[in-house]
């Protein structure tokens, strides 16, 4: 693929996820805003990817490896600990069955 | 692992990551989705290792141990009222990460024969901008919330003009890198001065605000990362950032619409600085006196009321109280009070906080009244019971133009007959602003820490 072609079809899926983003979570109560910046928050710990690509590159020098190997360092502690925050909140509406139905029955109303 | 092959594996992830987010929007099954984008980053972790570990996998493991650690440990340990700033924590680094890898890849592209594509290059500075901003940002938000600084706003003459020379300064070196200038260290002075307006920008916005600011940030985050996707050529960092980029920009819309304040109002209005005509108008209202009763007196008042409102603010969850208000309510429900919670959207330090707090005490939902439904209610409730809320009672946001909170809808608990207020001392609360519902005649004040003064009407109550 050209470099042209490449990059029209990165724009694509970019305008995409845009629309993607926005419906996904557009109809989310109050109730879970606190949850869902924190899950988007683990989400956006993907960039442990792009570091781990950056440290994978071959004939690397050692400025590039530290840079590299920071990267990992921070982005390992987004994920990990992005995750396990939204897991801790979370956990706290799973208690009661019951009671979560009447909760999912106001959502519709409110928004 | 081929190209092809790490792409179609890329895109499970970018599924599970679609489905985590969908699953979000439901208390019910909230927890299995973010269990699910979990997974889906493990699946992206694993192809990328196997895909480029090569000879470094044993750094790359060392890396991910250091940060994975770090991050398990903070998460694990830190109290359910930290966790804004613990967000806060992780976003920043994410967002350092974004700078880093574009720092590391203006080094790899430069000295490339032929000046580095123009989109490329954008898309370097632009994630490395982007990146340094949201890190600086969100270290100063963090430091806030944990009180390591001053929460209330920061301000100096010609703040907005050294912020907007530096955001220029950052803006012009990364133009000259895009326009063909080959020198790295252009890379460095933007990333310093994205750095520095980083802080700059979130220091003169009051802790109040910092839910915002943390959203706001947290957009900023993901797209630097679709950034970072495009440098690498990435798909799912160009998908999964710009899901983040989108959804955390409607979720900052959204909560300042709480607010019922614009977004540029919270960056740039240095929210807290107190008009002249509000502190004239507050200085008018403050001849009147405060009432502070005895937590004897309170529980009286309680145990014979008919209806009594619980409204739950910051003080609630610093005082790590809700498991002894729950308590308290069913004590009052056993005496045949009637009894619910009043919870404003934007309590506590982030939209929802009260909820979480309340949740994790077993509170029955149906007794949790969002504002919508709870200030109609206020007229035929005998006493309001006020634990650590301050501006989200405040009725100078609907009595006083010069109020910097006027405007922002908040729970009419003087309607109530009457108010009861628990709080650590007269201080003003975290946006520093003055409340005359404390003067308020209908109003007591329980002073102390709301933990003990709740625990205290515990034990009166059951002595009655």
């Amino acid at each position: 693929m050209s470099h042209n072609t490449l990059l029209v079809f990165e724009v694509t899926i970019l305008v995409l996820a845009i629309f993607l983003g926005i419906e996904v979570i557009s109809k989310v109560p109050t109730l879970l805003h606190t949850p869902l910046m924190s899950g988007t928050n683990a989400i956006h710990g993907i960039v442990i990817v792009g570091a781990m690509l950056v440290m994978g590159l071959p004939h690397k020098s050692t400025y590039l490896w530290i840079l590299a190997f920071a990267a990992v360092v921070l982005a390992s502690a987004n994920v990990v600990g992005g995750f396990v925050v939204t897991d801790r909140m979370l956990e706290m509406f799973k208690k009661r069955e019951p009671a979560k139905k009447v909760d999912a029955s106001q959502d519709g109303k409110g928004t | 692992m081929s190209y092809n092959l790490s792409n179609l594996l890329y895109l499970i992830t970018i599924v599970a990551f679609i489905l985590a987010l969908r699953y979000l929007s439901n208390p019910a099954h909230a927890r299995r989705g973010n269990q699910i984008g979990a997974v889906g980053m493990l699946l992206a972790v694993v192809v990328t290792w196997i895909k480029v570990g090569g000879t470094d996998w044993w750094a790359m493991a060392i890396a991910m141990i250091i940060g994975g650690g770090f991050g398990a440990v903070a998460a694990r340990k830190v109290k359910m009222t930290a966790m804004p700033q613990m967000v806060a924590l992780f976003n920043g680094v994410g967002g350092g990460a974004a700078a880093l890898i574009g720092l590391a890849e203006i080094h790899r592209v430069l000295p490339e024969p032929g000046a580095p594509k123009v989109d490329i290059s954008l898309a370097i500075v632009l994630s490395a901008l982007i990146g340094s901003v949201s890190f600086a940002g969100s270290m100063v938000a963090f430091a806030k919330l944990q009180e390591l600084i001053g929460g209330r706003p920061i301000t100096y003459l010609g703040q907005q003009f050294v912020n907007g020379a530096l955001f220029l300064g950052a803006l012009g070196c990364g133009i000259a890198l895009t326009s063909g200038v080959q020198d790295e260290w252009l890379l460095w002075v933007t990333v310093g001065a994205a750095l520095l307006f980083g802080v700059l920008f979130v220091l003169p916005i009051g802790g109040a605000d910092m839910p915002v600011v943390i959203s706001l940030l947290n957009a900023f985050t993901g797209l630097a990362v679709a950034l970072g996707g495009f440098e690498l050529e990435n798909n799912v960092l160009i998908v999964a950032g710009m899901l983040v980029g989108a959804s955390g920009t409607l979720l900052t819309l959204m909560m300042a619409r709480a607010m019922n304040r614009s977004v540029a109002n919270v960056l740039f209005g240095a929210f807290g600085q107190v008009t002249a005509e509000a502190a004239a108008v507050a200085a008018g209202d403050g001849g009147g006196s405060v009432r502070s009763a005895s937590a004897e007196d309170v529980a009286v008042m309680l145990a014979y009321a008919h209806k009594v409102v619980f409204v739950p603010g910051y003080g609630l969850a610093v005082a790590q109280a809700q498991h002894d208000v729950r308590q308290l309510a069913d004590l009052l429900e056993a005496k045949g009070v009637e009894v619910s919670y009043a919870i404003h959207p934007v309590a506590g330090r982030m939209p929802g906080h009260m909820n979480v707090l309340l949740a994790e005490a077993n509170v029955p939902y149906p007794q949790l009244k969002e504002m919508d439904d709870a200030n109609p209610e206020f007229s035929r409730t005998d006493v309001a019971l006020v634990v650590g809320a301050n501006d989200v009672v405040n009725p100078d946001a609907r009595n006083n133009p010069g109020s910097p909170i006027y405007g922002m809808p908040i729970l009419d608990v003087d309607n109530a007959q009457a108010v009861v207020v628990l709080k650590r001392s007269m201080n003003p609360g975290f946006a520093g602003i003055e409340n005359p519902l404390f003067y308020n005649p209908k109003t007591v004040m329980l002073f102390g820490d709301a933990k003990q003064s709740i625990d205290q009407l515990i034990q009166d109550v059951k002595t009655l």
